[in-house]
């Protein structure tokens, strides 16, 4: 079982719950603790959130990989809308341009092990990694 | 989708069953001040034993509701918190400091009766 294992689409609301229990189901497949299955789908529901919220509309990938340890899952949450202005500034934990918490960005990059953002005025890819341990 | 809330004497009791969306976190939030005022209850229990996940945005939700209910003169105290969920929270840097907890619905009760006895 290598590669791309599933692929949602972020488009509504109800959407983020959908996300966050595939990625559950998925990590407890992988064998993560029920620990790592709650941060993992945690941070999916903050990457998901975010896609709902500032671009509308994007897709959550999920991919198992090989690295530092047999066994990672990969998250790739993925959009079109227009980007994060100042990535330094989204990672400082009490930052926010919505009114929420300011906890998402910096809260997933501690969730996860590996944590990579792009983000350019055409959109915004973020990539995180949990390790099986 | 609606989160009932049970009366039992002068307190609300909640369980949470469901994974919560935003959707039916804010209707809750509504749900219980109004049932607060109609009802005159002075304390809540809000049960999350079979809730698996609080991001950020759902413990907002749920924070914000203590300090609504706590203007209108009602106690709410969260119980049953999920060690996965505990640790998780940490991580995110969400700490609920102002929220009372308890281990689970029993001391919940008993945590609310004397924090209102001392009133």
């Amino acid at each position: 079982m290598k590669g791309t294992l599933s692929n949602v689409p972020i488009a509504k609301e109800l959407d983020i719950v959908g996300a966050r229990q595939t990625g559950r189901n998925i990590a407890n497949d992988l064998g993560f603790s029920s620990v790592d299955q709650a941060r993992i789908a945690t941070a999916i529901s903050e990457l998901a959130r975010n896609i709902y919220l500032y671009a509308k509309k994007g897709e959550i990938t999920f991919q198992q990989v090989e690295g530092v340890a047999p066994v990672g899952l990969k998250i790739i949450a993925k959009d079109n809308g227009p980007g994060i202005k100042d990535i330094s500034k989204s990672m400082i934990d009490g930052y926010s341009t919505s009114g929420g918490l300011g906890a998402g960005l910096p809260g997933v990059k501690r969730l996860m092990d590996d944590f990579d953002i792009m983000s350019s005025d055409e959109g915004t890819t973020i990539h995180v990694i949990k390790w099986l341990r | 989708m609606r989160i009932p809330i049970l009366k039992l004497h002068e307190y609300l009791l909640i369980s949470v069953q469901v994974d919560l969306d935003d959707q039916t976190a804010m209707q809750f939030q509504e749900d219980l001040l109004s049932k607060i005022h109609e009802s005159g209850a002075t304390g809540v229990v809000l049960d999350l034993t079979s809730v698996d996940i609080i991001d950020s945005f759902i413990a907002k939700v749920l924070g914000d509701v203590v300090s609504m209910a706590d203007l209108m003169g009602a106690k709410v105290v969260f119980t049953g918190i999920q060690p996965a969920v505990s640790m998780t929270l940490i991580d995110i840097g969400i700490h609920l400091q102002d929220v009372p907890t308890a281990l689970d619905l029993e001391q919940g009760l008993i945590k609310l009766r004397r924090e209102l006895e001392e009133k």
